[in-house]
C-alpha cells in the first residue's frame, strides 16, 4: 500500500537498500491497511453518510411534487339547459384551491353537436380549455369569427379547437365533463391529438400522438386520458 | 502628509529595504494599533498585501474593470434584495399587494425596488460586456480555461436569477411570462415535462410555485453565485490577468528574433 506516511522519513532516494524504517503507530504483523489509511477511509465514509443524510431528504423534498397527483376536482358550471350546441358559454373554474386568481381558469362549454361534428353526441358536453397549446397564454373565443384566438403569438383555433394558424402544435386541451343532478360538471383536463383523440394531459408546446407519446412521457402528476 | 494606510497593509518593501517592522525594543513602546492587533492574531496581512499590491500587466485598461463592475452590480442586488425581503410576501394572494405597498407606501420603497429592478438589467449587460472583454482579449486561453468555465456557470446562474425574480411581482405580465417560460421548459423531449413539473411543484401553477421561485431567487442561486465568484476571484488573483493582445505582440522585439536565427 502506497502510504505517504511511510515515505516521510525514508525517502525514495534509498531505493532497494532503504534502511529499516520505524513502524507507524498501531502497526501489527500482517496488516493490510495502515491505521492512518483506515482512519482516512472511515472519516470520509462518515462524512459521506452525514452529507447524504442531509442532502437526500432535501432533494426528495424538492422533487416529491413531481410524483404527487392532487385529488380530482369536479365543479358545477350551470344547468344542462343553459348550454347550446352552436356556441360556447364561458365559466370560471378553480384548478387549485387557496391561491386566488392564480388557481383559476376560464373554460368554454357547449353541448355536443352530432349534425355538425362526427363522433359527438347530443347529450355530451364539450369543455374547451383556454390554455393555448403553443405556450399557455389564455385564448379567447371570438363569437363573430367562431374561433379561439390567442393574444400572445397569434395562435388561432377553429370552433372545435383544432389549429387554424399560428404556432400552436396541437388542438386546444379539453376537460372531462359529466352531468350530476341536472348540472353540468367539469373535471380533470386532458389533451387531444390532431384528430381529437384523447390522450393524457400535456403541457402546452408538446406535440401529441405518434412518436410524441414516447418523447413526452406520461407524468405521474396528471391523470390518465379518459 | 501622514501615511493613512495601516502599517500591516502597506506595500511590502523591496528586498533589503526592510519591511518597516519595529525592533522588539521599539515594539514595546509602540502605540496600540488595532489593525496590527488583528493582524498579529490572523496573519492576514501577507494575503491582503499580496492581493492589493499584486502585479498587473502593462496595458491594463478600463475594460479590466468590467468584472469588478459586475461584482458591484451583484452586491447592489444582494443588498437591495435583503431589504425588499423585509416587505415582500411570497404568497400568491398577497405578493402583488406587498409589491404595490413597497412601491407606493414604504419610505424610499420605490427607490430601493427600482435599484433592484434596474440593477438586474445592469448586471446582465455588465456580465456580457465582461465576457466579451475576456473573449476578445483571449483571456480564456491556457491556463485560464477553468475561469472561463466558472464564468459560463455564473452567467447561466445570473440568467436564472432574472427568470426566477421576474415572477415575484406577480402582476399579469410576470405571471404569464413565467407560465410561458415553464411551458418552454416542458417542450424538451423526455426530461422536459418532469423539469417543468419540478419548477412548478406540480402539473399546474401550484400553491407553492411562487415560494419555490422565491427560495431559488433569494437563497439557493445567490449562494451558488457567491461561492463561484469566490472561486473566480481566487483564480484571477492566483493566475494574474492577461495582458491585452497588442501588448503581447510588442513584447517580442525584433532583435531577439534576429539573434536566434
Ligand atoms: C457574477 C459574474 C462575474 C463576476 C463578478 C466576475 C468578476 C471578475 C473579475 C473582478 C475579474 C478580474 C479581471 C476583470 O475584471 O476583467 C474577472 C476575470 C475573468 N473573468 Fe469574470 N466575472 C463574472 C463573470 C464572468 C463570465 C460570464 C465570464 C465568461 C464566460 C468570465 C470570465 C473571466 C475570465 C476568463 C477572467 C480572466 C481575465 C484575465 O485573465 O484577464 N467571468 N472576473
Ligand atoms: S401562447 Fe398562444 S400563440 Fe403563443
Amino acid at each position: 500500500m502506497a502510504d505517504p506516511a511511510n515515505n516521510k522519513n525514508g525517502g525514495a532516494a534509498g531505493g532497494n537498500e532503504a534502511p529499516e524504517r520505524p513502524k507507524p503507530a498501531g502497526y501489527f504483523e500482517g496488516e493490510t491497511m495502515t491505521r492512518r489509511a483506515a482512519f482516512a477511509v472511515a472519516g470520509q465514509a462518515f462524512g459521506g453518510v452525514a452529507a447524504a443524510g442531509v442532502l437526500l431528504p432535501v432533494v426528495g423534498f424538492a422533487v416529491a411534487p413531481i410524483f404527487d397527483r392532487p385529488e380530482e376536482r369536479w365543479e358545477a358550471v350551470g344547468p344542462v339547459d343553459a348550454f347550446s350546441d352552436d356556441t360556447y358559454r364561458q365559466a370560471v373554474i378553480t384548478l387549485r384551491d387557496g391561491i386566488g386568481e392564480a388557481g383559476k381558469t376560464t373554460v368554454y362549454i357547449r353541448r355536443g353537436n352530432p349534425s355538425r361534428f362526427e363522433g359527438e353526441s347530443a347529450d355530451e358536453f364539450i369543455a374547451i380549455s383556454t390554455r393555448c397549446a403553443h405556450l399557455g397564454c389564455p385564448v379567447r373565443f371570438v363569437e363573430a369569427a367562431g374561433s379561439f384566438i390567442c393574444p400572445c403569438h397569434g395562435g388561432v383555433y377553429d370552433f372545435e379547437g383544432k389549429v387554424l394558424g399560428g404556432p400552436p402544435v396541437r388542438p386546444l386541451d379539453r376537460f372531462q365533463t359529466r352531468v350530476r343532478d341536472g348540472q353540468v360538471e367539469v373535471g380533470p383536463r386532458y389533451s387531444v391529438t390532431n384528430s381529437l383523440k384523447p390522450v393524457r394531459s400535456r403541457d402546452p408546446g408538446e406535440f401529441t400522438g405518434g412518436i410524441w407519446e414516447y418523447l413526452y412521457p406520461p407524468r405521474p402528476s396528471t391523470p390518465p386520458a379518459p | 502628509m501622514p501615511n493613512l494606510v495601516p502599517k500591516a497593509l502597506r506595500k511590502p518593501g523591496k528586498p533589503g529595504e526592510g519591511n518597516g517592522a519595529l525592533s522588539p525594543e521599539k515594539l514595546k513602546e509602540a502605540p496600540v494599533d488595532l489593525v496590527g492587533w488583528v493582524d498579529e492574531r490572523t496573519g492576514a496581512s501577507p494575503f491582503l498585501t499580496g492581493l492589493l499590491f499584486r502585479k498587473v500587466p502593462k496595458g491594463t485598461n478600463w475594460y479590466y474593470t468590467l468584472g469588478s463592475a459586475t461584482l458591484f452590480a451583484f452586491l447592489v442586488q444582494a443588498i437591495t434584495g435583503v431589504f425588499l425581503a423585509m416587505f415582500y410576501v411570497p404568497s400568491p394572494v398577497e405578493a402583488y399587494g406587498s409589491i404595490t405597498h413597497i412601491t407606493n407606501d414604504v419610505f424610499l420603497g420605490e427607490f430601493v425596488r427600482g435599484m433592484h429592478k434596474w440593477g438586474a438589467t445592469t448586471m446582465i449587460i455588465l456580465i456580457f460586456l465582461h465576457m466579451a472583454r475576456t473573449f476578445f482579449f483571449g483571456a480564456y486561453k491556457y491556463p485560464r480555461e477553468l475561469n472561463w468555465v466558472i464564468g459560463v456557470v455564473l452567467i447561466i446562474l445570473t440568467l436564472v436569477m432574472g427568470l426566477t425574480g421576474y415572477l415575484l411581482p406577480f402582476d399579469q405580465r410576470s405571471y404569464w411570462a413565467t407560465i410561458v417560460a415553464m411551458n418552454i421548459t416542458a417542450t424538451g423531449p423526455i426530461l422536459g415535462p418532469y423539469l417543468a413539473d419540478f419548477l412548478r411543484a406540480g402539473a399546474e401553477f401550484e400553491a407553492t410555485t411562487l415560494s419555490r421561485f422565491y427560495a431559488l431567487h433569494m437563497m439557493l442561486v445567490p449562494g451558488l453565485i457567491i461561492a463561484l465568484i469566490g472561486a473566480h476571484l481566487y483564480l484571477v488573483v492566483k493566475l494574474g490577468t492577461t495582458a491585452p493582445p497588442w501588448v503581447r505582440a510588442e513584447s517580442k522585439p525584433k532583435s531577439l528574433r534576429e539573434e536566434k536565427v
